[in-house]
């Protein structure tokens, strides 16, 4: 079993370094006839510009990404700077320079991967796949007896952040930066699923398709893993299929398919203000421009985060959003469960997630409110604040630093609800609900904590929901997600996720039951005055 | 200012001290000579086991205690001068008190076996123990096969430490099956199915006759009493039970039993002397209670009583309802209040038991033959509601009722398949009875806190 576990990770290493060399191969030629026709149907007025990449890229084979993305980007560069001198604010080139550059890679790249998709797809995906399963599947044979077995957690350097943490971590944040920021220099791996994005929508895959797929494989291979760890536990089992199903279904099939309709892409689940760019003035004009089904898309939207929201969250607390539902969620519970000892849970980093997170919702809140004044006045601008600005800030520090590279990136150092415990606007606003008005609540069970902290180790929200519970007392905690692993793993029974009653008492209060000494608190009372 | 001195910086002193800090502006010293911080000494299986950082066994943060104004010193305690009100500690040191708490809990017993000094022999209770098993059992290669005498709680948590790290175990039990001075047939017989099923080579009904050493004074082997054979081994865990660690006592005036005598006030037979947790002994058993309670929960319950009397709110240590958990292997165990073994069962006490076809899943509940009383309730696979059965054994309830009410007692996560229905069946046809079992009510649960 050892050695089919150790081929399993040599040919995962294996999927994984073709996957990293991928970018390298292959050549972007760029010819006269192409050129024409891209400057034709882009409506290019810019001389500079034109002539630029004639002379740098046209006509000639360039053998890497990176150079092919350089050239047009510092065309791009050099000739808007001339023109916005001279004021010839029709020639400037306002695509998003590596957005531009990736469109033309996409179109002229050539090489084996091109070539090969399905047998590169293999060597990449196929390899991972099959690898990780051959990893995770044996541990039904070593591990035969169902249970808890958080064995060598804290003593394997991929867990406990050690050397190997510090490479997935390099090699996450590096796919996420050449993701969100430089899509022309992974224009090979859009390649591998060009097939697959042609089948469901008929257009080639763009990064986003890239990476929608990609998070589908990788939840569906750890929630095999989770399926087999938790299989004793049927609430994880549900949880798990749950978040699965959203992510495939809702999250990634639909929206596709809904493009292939010419309908606009979204996706059904994903609530504002996660869902952030939900206001903005493009999308709700493409919305509206889309009819009927638009209209309806813009209604459900809106009534996804003002009533369903809350009013789930107050039967069944936020966990129904958060760790049944949500792709971010999705992604945490299923690659991110080997690393959800990592969160701090420290009395000071409390103090910071309160400010932060309540920050961004904030941040968000105000811009959305910003770009909706701006939509129905017409004004470009609120108290000298650019509407276009705040987007485009709000987008790259949270929309993709935060809740991309740090979210997702520093699972291996920091644990893998960084960006659910610190950032996530959607999770501040269901928290506050959670903690004032709902239902939900971590029973704790009468008197039987030993203190032992297994529950504060594995919450990765970085609770520590054995203060709570050596004291006899409930847990109610804007953060709680409710995946329910600190029930799961508390060795005596003390910890139960319910939906019970909203009434402050029984959710806050400390039960003198815990003493086993049969305290009468009014006697107390009697007794002191 | 009344300095508040406790010996002990475990679940009973530490909690004392967090009470007296609620209660009081009192001036309070904890003096431990095991480590500088508390830690939950249930929790050190997990540190060797990987599932946590020995830091994560702490439940308060570091700066908690200067907060607090809980002042802590390292040293061990040699002598109590109870006339001039002052400790010596085995530096020489002294240190004044106005009132002293002994909280030194247990140490393991050790019975005198030849061999039972030798390097790789230890027992698994303090922090030093963890660091004696991570020396001479870090993994299989270096110790190759580990014998544990003895087959209490702690004695199946070391073999499930050992085996975390696949090293092979030898589990010497005296019994002739786990545990079954405290649990019922039934369930030790169920008990030693799943230490086996774990491949633990569980022996039982042996002794220990000696521990043989190598010509480097480490183990080598031990020697079965009753068979005569040898098992050869690298580490030996005895782990035959507890007794009060109150040998720095010895030469005091504080009157010892095996433990530290005390009253229900908790005061031993010096003024402004008490003692509390694992090393404390009542002069009179309470209730059905052993005079010497070595378990986390009544460690915590006199703490707190005692940081009460020392604030002016003077109450008798009255523990109420017992309960107990543990975990064997990958069965969890509760238990509310009182379930015979085969040994000291009263006559009166009744067993149902219901077991699962298949699943390590099982209960029995104890009640009165002639009056149907409830008496009490073991689960294993099953969590249940502590709330619950505290109410119910205080308001005296029959076992018709408790069984009519099961469902409520239910505290398995949510989806979890339930037993309810098949246990309350077997009951009525084995007695005859046509108890109906009621649907979950949120109104009664929430009636229980």
């Amino acid at each position: 079993m050892k050695t089919l576990q150790n081929i399993g990770i040599s040919l995962l290493l294996i999927g994984l370094a073709i996957f990293t060399i991928l970018p390298f191969i292959g050549s972007y030629n760029l010819s006269a006839e192409k050129f024409d026709e891209i400057v034709q149907n882009k409506g290019i007025k810019s001389e500079l510009f034109i002539a630029d990449v004639k002379n740098s890229t046209v006509g000639k084979e360039i053998t890497n990404p990176f150079t092919f993305s350089s050239n047009l980007i510092n065309a791009i560069a050099t000739s808007n700077e001339t023109h916005k001198q001279n004021n010839e604010w029709d020639k400037v080139i306002w695509d998003k320079p590596h957005s531009f550059s990736y469109a033309i890679a996409k179109d002229v790249g050539s090489g084996p991967v091109r070539e090969n998709k399905g047998l590169f797809w293999f060597l990449t995906f196929g390899l991972g796949i099959i690898g990780a399963l051959m990893f995770i599947i044996p541990e039904l044979y070593r591990k035969p007896i169902p249970g808890i077995k958080n064995n060598g957690v804290w003593l394997n350097p991929s867990t406990n952040r050690g050397w190997i943490a510090w490479f997935a971590f390099i090699f996450l944040v590096g796919f996420y930066v050449l993701l969100y920021f430089f899509p022309d220099y992974i224009v090979n791996w859009t390649y591998l699923v060009d097939p697959i994005s042609e089948s469901i929508s008929g257009n080639a895959a763009s990064q986003w398709f890239l990476y929608g797929f990609l998070y589908c494989v990788v939840m569906t291979v750890m929630a095999i893993r989770m399926y087999i760890k938790y299989r004793h536990n049927k609430y994880q089992m549900l949880r798990t299929t749950s978040v699965l199903f959203f992510q495939i279904v809702f999250a990634f099939l639909i929206p596709e398919i809904l493009v292939s309709f010419e309908k606009p892409w979204y996706d059904f689940k994903n609530a504002f203000p996660l869902d952030y760019d939900f206001f903005f003035q493009w999308n709700i004009n493409d919305l509206i421009a889309n009819g009927g089904f638009g209209l309806f898309i813009l209604v459900w939207g809106i009534l996804l985060t003002i009533v369903v929201v809350p009013v789930m969250v107050y039967f069944f607390g936020k966990r129904w959003y958060c760790s049944w539902v949500c792709g971010c969620g999705g992604l945490a519970e299923t690659l991110g469960d080997p690393y959800r000892q990592l969160s701090d849970k420290s009395l000071r980093s409390w103090k910071v997630e309160r400010w932060l997170i309540h920050g961004v919702l904030v941040f968000a809140v105000v811009m959305t409110g910003i770009t909706l004044y701006a939509f129905f006045t017409g004004a470009d601008a609120v108290l000298g604040i650019k509407t276009q600005t705040i987007q485009d800030t709000y987008g790259f520090l949270i929309g993709s630093i935060f809740a991309g590279v740090i979210g997702t990136g520093f699972y291996p150092i920091f644990g893998n609800r960084v960006w659910c415990r610190f950032g996530c606007p959607l999770a501040a606003y269901l928290g506050i609900v959670q903690r004032f008005k709902s239902k939900f609540r971590i029973t704790t069970n009468g008197g039987q904590c030993i203190s032992c902290g297994n529950c504060s180790t594995y919450c990765e929200q970085g609770i520590d929901v054995r203060a709570y519970a050596q004291k006899g007392q409930n847990i109610v905690r804007s953060s709680c997600v409710g995946c329910g692993i600190c029930s799961a793993v508390c060795p005596r029974g003390v910890l139960k996720l319910e939906n019970g009653s909203d009434d402050g008492a029984t959710r806050h209060e400390i039960p003198e039951v815990i003493l086993g000494n049969d305290v009468n608190l009014f006697d107390m009372l009697e007794e002191n005055k | 200012m009344e300095h508040i001195v406790i010996i002990g910086n475990g679940i009973s002193g530490v909690t004392a001290a967090r009470h007296i800090r609620k209660l009081s502006d009192k001036r309070i010293t904890i003096i431990s000579a095991e480590t500088e911080y508390f830690f939950s000494r249930t929790a050190l299986m997990y540190v060797y086991m990987g599932h946590m950082k020995f830091e994560h066994t702490q439940p308060y943060e570091n700066w908690f205690w200067k907060k607090n104004r809980i002042e802590l010193k390292k040293g061990f305690v040699s002598q109590v001068k109870d006339a001039s009100k002052e400790l010596v500690f085995a530096s020489g040191e002294t240190m004044k008190y106005d009132k002293l708490i002994i909280a030194t809990g247990s140490k393991p017993n050790k019975f005198g076996w030849p061999g039972q000094d030798l390097d790789g022999v230890m027992g698994m209770y303090h922090r030093q123990d963890l660091e004696n098993l991570e020396k001479y059992a870090p993994n299989n290669k270096v110790c190759k096969r580990a014998v544990i005498v003895g087959g209490g709680l702690i004695g199946i948590e070391l073999a499930e430490m050992l085996q975390s790290r696949d090293i092979p175990v030898t589990f010497l039990v005296r019994e002739t099956s786990f545990w079954n001075g405290v649990l019922p047939a039934g369930e030790s017989a169920m008990i030693n199915e799943h230490i086996k099923e774990h491949h633990i080579d569980l022996r039982l009904g042996v002794n220990l006759q000696e521990i043989k050493a190598d010509e480097n004074g480490k183990v080598k082997s031990i020697i079965i009493k009753e068979t005569g054979e040898e098992i050869e081994c690298t580490v030996v865990g005895l782990t035959a039970g507890v007794s009060p660690n109150v040998d720095f006592l010895k030469d005091s005036n504080i009157e010892l039993g095996r433990g530290v005598k005390v009253n229900r006030k908790l005061e031993t037979n010096i003024k402004d002397i008490y003692a509390i947790g694992d090393c404390a002994e009542q002069h009179e058993p309470i209730g059905q209670r052993r005079p010497i309670e070595a378990v986390w929960y009544t460690g915590r319950m006199m703490g707190e009583t005692l940081a009460q009397t020392l604030c002016g709110n003077p109450r008798d240590y009255n523990p109420g309802h017992w309960f107990n958990s543990a975990k064997f292997l990958d069965i969890e165990y509760q238990t509310y209040g009182w379930v015979f073994g085969e040994r000291g069962r009263p006559a009166y006490e009744q067993h149902f038991h219901w077991k699962h076809p298949e699943k390590h899943i099982c209960i029995t509940i104890a009640f009165h033959k002639e009056s149907k009383l409830f008496l009490g309730i073991n689960t294993f696979g099953i969590r249940m509601r502590h709330h619950a059965f505290d109410k119910w054994l205080t308001e005296e309830r029959s076992v018709e009722y408790v069984l009519e009410h099961l469902a409520d007692a239910n505290f398995d996560p949510e989806f979890y398949k339930l037993h309810e229905k098949t246990i309350v069946a077997q009951f009525n046809q084995e007695h005859n009875t046509n108890i109906q079992l009621k649907k979950r009510s949120w109104k009664r649960i929430f009636q229980f806190s």
